[in-house]
C-alpha cells in the first residue's frame, strides 16, 4: 500500500493555536507522525534580561493565559525561596482558590471544546454556560475573567471578603449541580464512548516512560499530581490524585471531568479554612541569589520551573517547562495506528496548549 | 536546590542516564543555564515517587553533546529546544530537526547567547 503524506494543521478547526503533524498513512491508518513547531515562539524567557524579578510575573502570567494563576504563583513561589520569604497562611491559602478556580475554567474549557470536536455542539455550550459562572466569580472577585494577576512577590495583592466567599459558595453549589448533570452523558453516551474508547490508548508505561504530564499520564493510571507534594497551602488540604486506568481519550476526558469536581470541593475545603492574616509580607533583602527549581500542577499537568538568580534585579536564567512541551512525546506515540478522521480527537485528548509550549 | 544533585560529565552522562532508566526514575525536562563564558550548565530532571533528583553536566558550547533521546525518547525534544536556544549539537539524536524546532530557516541569532551569528538554514 502506497504511503501518502497528509499534513495536519497549523491551521484546523479543532485546534485552537497552530501545531503543524506531517501525519503518514496507509489507506486510512496513520502510520508515523513528526510534529513541527514554532508558529507562536515569542522567546519570553528571555526577557528576564530586561525585565525584573518583580516585572517577571507579569510576564510569567502570560506564558498561557488560561493557566496565568498557576504560572504566577509557581514564578513567585520560586522567588520567595530564593529570598527566604515567608508567605502568610492566608495568602497561600487564596492563592490555591484562584489555582482551583482556573483548573476548572480550563477544565471546562476543554470539556467543551472535546465535545465540538465529535460534533457534540449542544455538550460544547453547556459546559461552555458553566464556565460562565466561573469567569464571572474570577471577574468579580480581581477584576478579569482570565489573567487575575493577583500574585506579588511575598504574597497576594487581592482578598477574599466574607460576603464574596459566601457569593463563591453558592455558585460552586449551582455549578455542581449543573456538572453533574452532565456525568451521564460525557461519560455513558453512546456517541461519546464511540469517538472516544479505545481510542488513542497510552499504556501505563508509555505514559511513565515519555513523561507524560497530568491528565494525559493520570488517564494511564499513574497516580501522580504534583499538589501532592503539598506546595503552598495544598498540604493542609485532603487530595488524592485522580486516575482512570483505561489510558484513551475516554480516560483522559474522565480524568478531566472528575477534577472539576474535586476542584469545587478543594475550593470548598480552602474557604471552610482560611485563615485571617496579612495578604503579604513586605520584601527585603538583597535580590534573588542561586538557584530553584520547582514543579507544580497546572490544569494540563506538571509545570516545572527553573530559575537562576545573580543578585541583581534581573534573573541569569528563567526556564519554563510546561505540560504540553511534555505531552508532545506521548502524542507521537498514540497517533500510530489510529484512523485518520480519530487524529482530531487524539490530539485534542492532550489539551494541547501550544503558546506555552513554544513561551 | 530541592532533590539530590549529581555531578556528571560528558562521558558518563548517557550511563547515568541509563541508570535512573533502571531505577524506575520517571523522565521530567532539562534545565539549561550559562556556567561561565561558553560553558554551558545542563540539569538533567528526573522524578520517583514525587522525589526529584537531577543529574548536572557542565560542557564547552562548541563540542558535541552525548543525546540521552535512545534512552529516554521524549528527551528528543527537549534537546531540539536546547540546540535552537544555545546553539550546540547533540551526538545521536533520535529525531534532529536541525536548529529548526521553533525558529526559522532563515534565522540567524542564537536566541540565549548575545552577539553571535550563524549562517541560514538553506
Amino acid at each position: 500500500m502506497a504511503i501518502t503524506v497528509i499534513p495536519f494543521g497549523p491551521q484546523h478547526p479543532v485546534l485552537p493555536e497552530p501545531i503543524h503533524l506531517t501525519l503518514k498513512v496507509e489507506d486510512e491508518i496513520v502510520k508515523e507522525a513528526i510534529p513541527a513547531l514554532g508558529y507562536v515562539h515569542r522567546g519570553l524567557e528571555r526577557l528576564v534580561e530586561i525585565r525584573d524579578y518583580h516585572q517577571m510575573i507579569t510576564v510569567c502570567e502570560r506564558v498561557c493565559g488560561i493557566c496565568s494563576m498557576i504560572h504566577g504563583t509557581c514564578y513567585s513561589q520560586c522567588i520567595e525561596e530564593l529570598m527566604d520569604i515567608e508567605v502568610t497562611d492566608r495568602a497561600k491559602m487564596l492563592r490555591v482558590i484562584w489555582s482551583e478556580l482556573h483548573r476548572m475554567h480550563s477544565h471546562l474549557l476543554w470539556l467543551g471544546l472535546f465535545a465540538d470536536a465529535f460534533g457534540f455542539e449542544a455538550l460544547f455550550m453547556q459546559f461552555w454556560k458553566v464556565r460562565e459562572r466561573i469567569m464571572d466569580i474570577n471577574e468579580a472577585t480581581a477584576g478579569s475573567r482570565v489573567i487575575v494577576s493577583v500574585n506579588i512577590i511575598g504574597g497576594v495583592r487581592a482578598d477574599l471578603s466574607p460576603e464574596q466567599l459566601r457569593w463563591i459558595l453558592s455558585e460552586l453549589d449551582i455549578a455542581e449541580k449543573e456538572i453533574k448533570d452532565m456525568q451521564n452523558t460525557i461519560m455513558n453516551d453512546y456517541t461519546v464512548k464511540t469517538r472516544t474508547c479505545g481510542i488513542g490508548v497510552l499504556s501505563y508505561d508509555q505514559a511513565y516512560e515519555l513523561g507524560a504530564a497530568g491528565p494525559t499520564l493520570r488517564g494511564s493510571g499513574v497516580a501522580s499530581d504534583m499538589r501532592m507534594n503539598g506546595y503552598g497551602a495544598y498540604g493542609e488540604l485532603d487530595i488524592e490524585p485522580i486516575i482512570e486506568t483505561a489510558g484513551d481519550c475516554w480516560a483522559r476526558c474522565t480524568v478531566r471531568f472528575r477534577e472539576v469536581l474535586q476542584s469545587i470541593d478543594l475550593v470548598r475545603q480552602a474557604i471552610s479554612k482560611l485563615p485571617e492574616g496579612e495578604l503579604a509580607v513586605k520584601v527585603k533583602g538583597n535580590p534573588p541569589e542561586g538557584e530553584v527549581y520547582a514543579r507544580v500542577e497546572q490544569p494540563r499537568g506538571e509545570c516545572v520551573y527553573y530559575i537562576k538568580g545573580n543578585g541583581t534585579k534581573n534573573l541569569d536564567r528563567l526556564r519554563i517547562r510546561t505540560p504540553t512541551f511534555a505531552n508532545i512525546p506521548p502524542l507521537l506515540t498514540m497517533l500510530p495506528e489510529c484512523e485518520l478522521a480519530d487524529v482530531p480527537v487524539i490530539v485534542l485528548s492532550i489539551d494541547p496548549c501550544i503558546s506555552c509550549t513554544e513561551r | 536546590m530541592q532533590g539530590k544533585v549529581i555531578d556528571v560529565t560528558i562521558d558518563t552522562i548517557v550511563g547515568e542516564v541509563m541508570n535512573m532508566k533502571n531505577d524506575g526514575q520517571r523522565f521530567v525536562t532539562f534545565s539549561t543555564y550559562q556556567e561561565a563564558e561558553g560553558k554551558l550548565g545542563i540539569l538533567y530532571h528526573f522524578d520517583k515517587d514525587l522525589e526529584d533528583t537531577h543529574l548536572r553536566l557542565v560542557v564547552d558550547m562548541d563540542k558535541p553533546i552525548p543525546s540521552v533521546s535512545g534512552v529516554y525518547f521524549a528527551a528528543m525534544l527537549v534537546e531540539n529546544e536546547i540546540r535552537d536556544q544555545w546553539d550546540v549539537k547533540f551526538d545521536g539524536l533520535v529525531l534532529d530537526f536541525n536548529r529548526t524546532l521553533f525558529l526559522d530557516p532563515e534565522v540567524t541569532q542564537v536566541p540565549l547567547v548575545s552577539n553571535v551569528k550563524i549562517q541560514p538554514k538553506k
